[in-house]
């Protein structure tokens, strides 16, 4: 209990100070991750929509696989990620490994699946309430992803907090590709696992509670931004 | 304008899981007529709209129109039992179909306004259209079917589970869509209906057109024993 109040504590006076080392690892954790969302959102949304739509040979297993890939463990996609990127690698050359792009590229790889997957779901049930309509319509299949796309937004930025959740707390790939490099590839989750590691646990209970809250901000910026409780009645 | 109509059904017939839901069905509808589908449930009605409008494949048989292939698709409008309304307000629902045709902002907009007053949603146009009532969204099924100007519009059962006012404001759109040359297909129950609006009449038995005619003569003196039974209201095997 005592950890929690000094860990309080700590995150206010890291806050109120505005710490310059909390500022750009807070920073850098956004920057990897929205970067990440963004790309991960740009496959992820129209692939779960096109599965919801289109008929294809194999594909239940697609979808399956893609299920299965929601549970990826980090460990075992940083570790693939390091291989590729390693100087020894395939993707060598690209001298991508301890930096924030191969952080990016790990995280893309863990929270694609997840989103994708959630979109799947959310299209199908309105593929199933608007196939009938859609097709009398003569739509081109452009126009049917486009439609779900824009009628199912607000699930749409569900599935997308889910992945932002999934990759702000994520710890276990990006330590390994990233190396968590002070001021170079250090996030907060990085620093709150080397900090836990040197028994400074009011620190890293502080950057805890400063990575919950900027989770929240986030959360509530979006919401706000796509006015979802407002329009949401529909 | 290219014409669609006749439009000519040979042969048709529908098959799901072993079972004969539909024909087979020789028919020939003609332009600039207001047709109704009667029969009991399960008489195929339904299937035989969907076969016509596009949206049911035919197992066997043929469907042909006098049009070419991009007006046919273009150039027909179906409108659901249960009206399907797009998660959004009255003018982006009544817009949609102008929007896939490609029709600009400006335009699409003030065309949508106009229907939305023509069915008494002026007052609604940024309301959620799931949020209106069963008669307002069958209404605006019907406006957003009608908005590009169909040739040829397809109903199933439109006034099913409608109030009488509800009817009545459905029966004048479509009254209005025939006066503009627009052809009608239409399933429907009520036999009420059947006689304030069709010009000829199809009666449907176990996916089969039983007996057609011209309204009057054909729902006042019907030749088989299956349609006067229909009409008396009793019960058909």
């Amino acid at each position: 209990m005592n950890d929690i109040t000094q860990g309080l504590a700590e995150a206010a006076r890291l806050v109120v100070t505005r710490d310059p080392d909390l500022v750009n690892i807070s920073l850098l954790s956004l920057r990897v991750t929205l970067t990440a969302l963004v790309i991960a959102s740009a496959i992820a949304i129209p692939l779960g929509t096109m599965l919801a739509i289109q008929r294809f040979r194999f594909r239940r297993t697609v979808i399956a696989v893609l299920n299965a890939l929601m549970g990826l463990p980090p460990v075992v996609v940083g570790l693939v990620v390091y291989v590729l990127l390693s100087r020894a690698g395939p993707l060598g050359v690209l001298g991508l490994l301890f930096t924030p792009a191969a952080m990016i590229i790990a995280q893309v790889i863990i929270i694609t699946p997840l989103i994708a997957s959630v979109t799947h779901q959310a299209m199908r049930d309105l593929w199933a309430e608007y196939h009938d309509l859609l097709i009398s319509m003569n739509t081109t299949k452009a126009q049917r992803i486009a439609t779900l796309m824009w009628d199912g937004r607000r699930t749409l930025l569900t599935a997308t907090l889910a992945g932002f959740g999934r990759a702000i707390g994520e710890v276990g790939a990006i330590m390994i590709v990233g190396g968590n490099i002070d001021n170079a590839t250090r996030v907060l989750t990085t620093a709150i696992a080397l900090e836990t590691g040197k028994g400074n646990f009011a620190l890293a209970l502080g950057l805890g509670f400063v990575l919950i809250g900027l989770a929240i901000v986030v959360n509530l910026a979006i919401h706000a931004l796509s006015r979802t409780e407002r329009e949401g009645r529909w | 304008m290219t014409r669609l109509l006749p439009l000519h059904l040979s042969g048709a017939t529908v098959r799901r899981r072993g079972k004969r839901l539909l024909g087979p069905v020789d028919l020939k509808l003609d332009a600039g007529r207001l047709t109704v589908l009667l029969g009991p449930n399960g008489s195929g009605k339904t299937t035989l709209l969907r076969v016509m409008h596009g949206v049911e494949r035919l197992s066997e048989g043929r469907i042909s129109w006098a049009g070419p292939d991009d007006i046919v698709e273009r150039d027909q409008a179906f409108v659901f039992q249960t009206p399907i309304m797009l998660r959004r307000s009255v003018l982006a629902n009544l817009a949609y179909p102008l929007k896939l045709a490609g029709v600009g902002r400006a335009s699409r907009n003030e065309q949508a306004r106009d229907w939305a007053q023509r069915i008494g949603l002026g007052c609604a146009l940024d309301t959620p259209a799931p949020r209106l009532s069963g008669g307002e969204r069958q209404k605006l099924a019907l406006a957003r079917a009608l908005i590009r100007k169909p040739q040829v519009l397809f109903l199933d059962e439109p006034c099913a589970s409608l109030d009488g006012a509800a009817t009545r404001d459905i029966e004048d759109l479509l009254r209005q869509a025939r006066s503009d040359g627009i052809t009608i297909l239409m399933a429907t129950h009520d036999m009420g209906q059947a006689r304030r609006l069709a010009d000829d009449v199809i009666f449907m038995v176990s996916g089969a057109v039983h007996e057609r005619g011209d309204a009057q003569t054909t729902l006042s003196s019907p030749e088989t024993t299956a349609l006067r039974a229909f009409l008396n209201g009793d019960i058909l095997p």
